[in-house]
């Protein structure tokens, strides 16, 4: 099967720091695969190649086993690559239906904003993501923590993605909405879609992920198939930047 | 807007002023501007609300609030233009050489040709909006910041203008292009009737095609009664504005005079109203135009999206950099229209027409609710902070106070106003 998504030998430097450093990694459809390390490990800059915020310096991107070149975060939009950001980028200033949209509003027949459609779009995705969601009127500053986050997933979540990217989605949220989160992965990932979920709670990548790469100063230090080793052995990964004996 | 987490179990209890769903900031600075109007109605003995008073502010105010608009965008984008005054100097400096000296002189057109304004403004215009294409650039693309290429601009674009003019006041100015001074060309009683009705009009149709785009979606909506209390409420202040104008005459002796210019014997006891300024109907024309841009335009929501957080416009594939440049282009394209009404307002080009008007424009934009820390601001503010200012000034004027003074209440209202919307906003919890 070729992979939905491959990445091949990506590096980045800023100044003199190497984010990322010949790193490699690969997504099927359906599949669920965990990016962790610490932070500072260079796991938001490897993502953000692919999601057209940052051009590597050196490397390849393979959609469908297709060489892409992602220049920026249209090219990534229009391969249907969706992003939910750590820090969520979100215009604070505006109401949700408008951040939803933006950068793909919908228009009426003469060209002007639809602003009523985009509401009600809004309001259709929120009733299924955070049915409890109200604030529709208000802008996004007035929002509280989860309520911004549940923004930031719909936004993602609404323009059939087939690449989602997640960067710390449960980062801000409280028990309840984390769960919510993760049973919206589970139920993406039986749609079909592939998912790079950055986490850094392992039980949560124990239960929800498939495979998890695990990275340490830019770079990859290994990937494993989360079913064959323990968390004892990722936590070593991460702290050690060794891989374990018994995993192959 | 709700400010209260509306839940569909509990209906919110809603006073009547919320049920109006008017605009709480708007309803303070018309409040503020109705204290001012009072104050020096009562100080002037009615003289300040007189149609004359009236009139001449509304013309007075025009040249200001089309730049505050545009720099409503700038502004709300973290950026600052302080080279408007300079640009609107040296696009009337190319208007009053065009129709002046190079219209005549070069390409032989003589006086009064019905060429000679629309080539005029046409030139005033595109050297406007080609300078601040350029700020634009430099700023977006060259990264340079605003404040910078815009104070290099406020000290080489008004001599740019010097150095053409030798330095001399041009006049005098073509008749066409004079009437959009303001006193010199209004619409009369008539027509400025017909404008404000079918303005009124407009206005219904946008309240009522509003109300029933929510409804079709499901979205609540004012109650029937709040709904025909905004419309009257519309309706009934266009009407009077209007009034107001036509009901200001022309002085009789200057009757006589136009009379006798075409040959005729004024009739007794004849009477002619003013009515609407076509540089008026311009600002009203650019308020809706602007408005439109900033609330239902992709452009518009672009510039309020990067003001709000940069990096989140730009990670959703808005291009920040090119948006710069059209920001700066449309304040450049403004400066030029208000060159070519201040311009025909002085009846000439003096070198230093627009001094000063970069901080009238900028103070304009901030006493309207335009938060230099970007992503707010509304053209209708920006309108009335400059009609608070004028009025200050005029008013202050007729009472007597000296020049010094009047510029340190203007500056005293203007960190209040500002002091009171950062107040206002902590209240909503926002920022
Ligand atoms: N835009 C940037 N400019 C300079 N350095 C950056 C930038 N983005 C990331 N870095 C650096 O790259 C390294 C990796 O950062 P990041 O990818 O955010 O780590 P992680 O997401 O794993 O916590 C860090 O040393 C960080 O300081
Ligand atoms: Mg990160």
């Amino acid at each position: 099967m070729t992979p939905l998504v491959e990445m091949r030998d990506i590096s980045i430097a800023f100044g003199g720091i190497k984010a990322v450093d010949h790193v490699s990694i690969d997504l099927y459809p359906g599949e669920v695969v965990g990016l962790l390390g610490h932070n500072g490990a260079g796991k938001s800059t490897l993502i953000k190649c692919l999601s057209g915020a940052y051009r590597a310096d050196a490397g390849e991107i393979y959609i469908d086993g297709q060489k892409v070149d992602i220049r920026n975060t249209r090219d990534a939009r229009a391969l249907n690559i969706e992003t939910i950001y750590q820090t969520l980028a979100l215009a604070d200033n505006l109401d949700a239906a408008s951040n939803l949209f933006l950068g793909r509003e919908l228009v009426t027949p003469s060209g002007l904003l639809d602003e009523s459609r985009m509401e009600a779009e809004t309001r259709r995705i929120m009733a299924r993501l955070n049915p409890n969601f109200r604030k529709f009127a208000d802008p996004v500053m007035a929002l509280s923590g989860g309520q911004r986050q549940s923004v930031a997933i719909a936004r993602a979540v609404y323009f059939n993605a087939r690449i989602l990217i997640m960067d710390e989605p449960t980062a801000a949220l409280g028990p309840q909405e984390t769960q919510m989160v993760a049973e919206l992965i589970q139920e993406l990932k039986r749609q079909g879609l592939g998912i790079f979920l950055i986490e850094h709670d392992i039980h949560a990548v124990m239960k929800l992920c498939d495979r998890a790469v695990v990275m340490k100063n830019g770079q990859r230090v290994g990937t494993v198939r989360v079913d064959e080793v323990t968390d004892d052995d990722i936590l070593g990964m991460i702290i050690m930047g060794k891989k374990p004996a018994q995993a192959a | 807007m709700h400010m209260s987490d509306l839940s569909p179990a509990a209906p919110p209890r809603r006073n009547w002023l919320q049920q109006l769903e008017i605009d709480l900031r708007l309803l303070g600075m018309i409040g503020a501007f109705a204290l001012v109007c009072l104050c020096f109605w009562i100080v002037t003995d009615g003289r300040f609300l007189s149609a004359r008073n009236i009139f001449n502010l509304t013309i007075q105010t025009v040249s200001v609030a089309i730049m505050a608009t545009g720099m409503v965008f700038i502004i709300v984008c973290r950026h600052i233009d302080l080279s408007v005054g300079a640009i609107l100097a040296l696009a009337s400096a190319m208007m009053g050489m065009m129709q002046a000296r190079w219209l005549p002189g070069i390409f032989g057109l003589e006086l009064g040709h019905p060429l000679i304004a629309p080539l005029t403004m046409v030139t005033g215009l595109l050297v406007g909006t080609a300078i601040g294409a350029l700020n634009g650039w430099l700023v977006g693309y060259q990264r340079i910041p605003a404040f910078i290429v815009t104070l290099g601009g406020l000290l080489i674009w008004r001599y740019v203008g010097w150095y053409l003019t030798a330095g001399q006041t041009i006049a005098p100015l073509d008749q066409t292009f004079l009437l959009f001074g303001g006193a010199e060309g209004t619409l009369g009683v008539t027509t400025s009737w017909i404008v404000g009705g079918l303005a009124s009009i407009a206005a219904l149709w946008v309240i009522y095609g509003a109300r029933r785009r929510k409804q079709s979606h499901g979205f609540p909506v004012r109650p029937i009664w709040a709904e025909g209390a905004v419309m009257a409420l519309v309706v009934g202040l266009i009407m009077g504005f209007v009034a107001i104008l036509n009901s200001y005459e022309l002085p009789q002796a200057k009757l006589k005079r136009i009379f006798e210019a075409r040959g005729e014997v004024m009739p007794e006891g004849y009477t002619q109203g003013y009515g609407l300024p076509i540089s008026v109907l311009i600002l009203i024309l650019v308020a809706v135009a602007m408005t439109v841009i900033a609330r239902r335009t992709r452009f518009g929501r672009y510039i309020f999206a990067t003001g709000g957080n940069p990096d989140a416009a730009e990670l959703s594939g808005i291009n920040t950099r090119l948006l710069t440049v059209k920001i700066f282009a449309l304040m450049g394209f403004l400066c030029g229209l208000s060159a070519i009404i201040a311009q025909a307002r002085l009846q000439s080009h003096p070198n230093d027409i627009g001094t000063l008007d970069e901080l009238r424009v900028i103070a304009a934009a901030v006493i309207g609710g335009t938060a230099l820390s970007g992503g707010i601001g509304t053209i209708y503010g920006a309108i009335l902070g400059a009609l608070i200012m004028q009025s200050l000034q005029s008013g202050m004027a007729m009472v007597g106070a000296d020049a010094p003074l009047q510029n340190i209440v203007v500056g005293v209202v203007l960190v209040l106003a500002v002091w009171i919307d950062i107040q206002y906003r902590r209240r909503l919890g926002m920022r």
